[in-house]
């Protein structure tokens, strides 16, 4: 009863903070929505992919880039936590660890799934007006979307989690923006397909986990996807699975 | 069986830093015990690594019966903390972070409101209660944080300067809520102080603390007692300090930026034979030992009460600049 409530007092702290940041809201889905527009709109203006406009196969890429970024980003910004010394008060109360990362962890996904819930509701009104064809809403896809794009959320706030417990500082924030997010995100097939890559690039494509969640978006989506959705929950899952396992490591070792 | 007992209890920072060293100390249960000491005497982080929050060097200590190091989650269960720097979310009302932490430590719901109410009285944040934090004057941060701390009544509480920047009102008020809990609730509590008379007042024993080893530990009376002796402090420029050693209830000449602390025996008898003995002098003072002069007969160093480590007020004021 007492980790429960502890993790409902964590979550419950990040929803506020999420519900006073506004502009860490609206800085966070402008990028995906100038992407989904300007990039999607205008490449989609001369490209399609296989009799699909380009706009519709940048979408779930969109979703991908606005999980990828917030999620890791609200890991990392633990290390804020430590510098105003409010993680000494969570780490001296009597909650396990574990119970601590779980309660980030919610509060990161809650942050990252209003974001996508925006968001999708773009898509949505993009293609109830005609003005892009191509996706395919239904309580279905979009429940699937947002299944697929929790599990990722996990694994991927861990990793901002695990950075952010060795931090010392903000400092670092760029850093991490050019070494690992943009990789990641430029790496992962959302803004390409993925069937006829350079051989350099391939292998590297195919060993990010967040090709696969994109992939798993485009089956939910778009109806079509490089492998069986199966496969895309799985690696997914077991991402996840190891780098909540790092992080409550990195957790139980952090310094203050 | 002490409700505190550190066995060896050693903190290096790096190789050269020796923060804590070997300290070996027991509190009995439902004191109110003071831990003094000039800055850098490693009182902060000897309260970090009692509650759990950074590993000893060496040594280790108990808690309530567990081992800081084995248990740290019953320590953590038995235990509170007031710490010294701000430790509060900003963004988060003050009535938010006091809830925050009645979920954090499990209270009861009707409990922790009860609770919260109390401790907004007691630290007369009431009013300001819906604000956010980040409005807060630095002085009301502080209370708020003590508020937080008193709320959920542990067995033990640490408090680090707990009234560090408030005015004499709201100490006196915080010295009596901290008695009350002592003696209703059978609660041990732990305060690191720069603040002589508080030690004084609230203290049932103290260590004195320097280099990270504790000097003297007794009760404050006893303290004062064992200085064996009234105090003279005389303002001068230049001590016949020779003439003065040769009189034998002069027990301890000490000197103090401008000033020379003697611990007289009978002082007011023997005020005439000090002052042939001295040479001119600006100005004489005469006064029963204070814990003041105990702790600058141990520690050779004044307390400097507007300077506390860490910089707590400064540290308020970048927060405001920060984010």
């Amino acid at each position: 009863m007492g980790e429960l409530k502890g993790i409902y007092a964590l979550w419950y702290r990040e929803f506020k903070v999420f519900q006073r940041e506004k502009s860490r809201v609206i800085a966070s889905i402008i990028s995906p929505i100038l992407w989904f527009l300007v990039i999607g709109g205008g490449i989609g203006s001369f490209v399609s992919l296989n009799g699909l406009n380009y706009q519709a196969f940048i979408f779930p890429g969109v979703l991908m880039q606005a999980a990828l970024f917030s999620s890791v980003f609200f890991g990392v910004y633990i290390v804020w936590d430590k510098k105003i010394d409010f993680l000494k008060e969570v780490l001296v109360a009597p909650l396990s660890r574990t119970s601590i990362f779980i309660g980030k962890i919610l509060g990161g996904a809650t942050d990252t799934l209003i974001q996508i819930v925006i968001l999708l509701a773009v898509g949505y009104a993009f293609t109830a007006s005609g003005m892009l064809i191509g996706l395919n809403f239904s309580l279905f896809s979009v429940l699937l979307s947002m299944a697929i794009l929790f599990i990722a959320i996990v694994g991927l706030v861990s990793i901002g989690l695990i950075i952010g417990s060795q931090m010392e500082s903000p400092e670092g924030f760029q850093l991490i923006m050019s070494f690992l997010v943009f990789p990641l995100f430029f790496l992962s097939g959302a803004l390409f397909p993925i069937n006829n890559l350079p051989a350099w690039m391939a292998p590297i494509v195919f060993v990010n986990p967040v090709t696969y969640a994109v992939d798993g978006l485009r089956w939910a989506l778009l109806g079509s996807s490089t492998f069986p959705l199966i496969l895309d929950i799985a690696v997914i899952s077991v991402f996840s699975i190891i780098m909540v396992g790092i992080g409550t490591y990195a957790f139980k070792k952090m310094k203050l | 069986m002490h409700i505190i007992e550190t066995k060896n209890l050693t903190k290096k920072y790096g190789k050269e830093v020796l923060a804590v060293d070997n300290l070996n100390l027991e509190v009995k249960e439902g004191e109110i015990f003071g831990l003094l000491g000039p800055n850098g005497a490693g009182k902060t982080t000897t309260l970090m690594m009692l509650t759990t929050l950074r590993p000893p060097t060496s040594g280790t200590a108990k808690i309530n019966g567990f081992d800081i190091i084995k248990e740290p989650h019953k320590v953590r269960k038995s235990i509170g903390i007031v710490f010294q720097d701000p430790s509060s979310d900003e963004i988060l009302t003050g009535y938010e972070n006091l809830k925050l932490h009645g979920l954090l430590y499990d209270m009861p719901k009707e409990l922790m409101e009860k609770r919260i109410s109390e401790v907004l009285k007691l630290v007369d944040l009431e009013k300001r209660k819906n604000d956010v934090v980040k409005k807060y004057s630095g002085g009301m941060r502080r209370r708020l944080e003590l508020a937080r701390g008193l709320m959920h009544r542990p067995k033990i509480l640490f408090m680090d300067e707990p009234t560090l920047g408030l005015d004499p009102q709201s100490r006196e008020h915080i010295w009596k809520y901290i008695e009350k809990l002592a003696k209703e609730n059978k609660m041990t509590i732990i305060i690191t102080t720069h603040y002589m008379d508080e030690a004084d007042k609230l203290c049932d024993r103290l260590a004195i603390i320097d280099a990270g080893k504790i000097v003297v530990l007794n009760s404050p009376k006893e303290l004062k007692k064992e200085l064996g002796g009234d105090v003279i402090k005389i303002k001068t420029k230049k001590l016949n300090a020779n003439a003065l050693k040769k009189l034998k209830y002069v027990k301890k000449i000490q000197k103090s930026g401008g000033e020379y602390c003697l611990t007289v025996k009978d002082a007011s008898t023997h005020l005439q034979e000090i002052l042939k003995g001295t040479g001119k002098i600006d100005s004489v003072e005469i006064h029963s030992p204070t814990l003041d002069d105990v702790f600058l007969h141990y520690t050779g160093k004044a307390i400097r009460e507007d300077s506390p480590e860490g910089g707590w007020a400064q540290k308020a004021m970048n927060m405001k600049t920060k984010k």
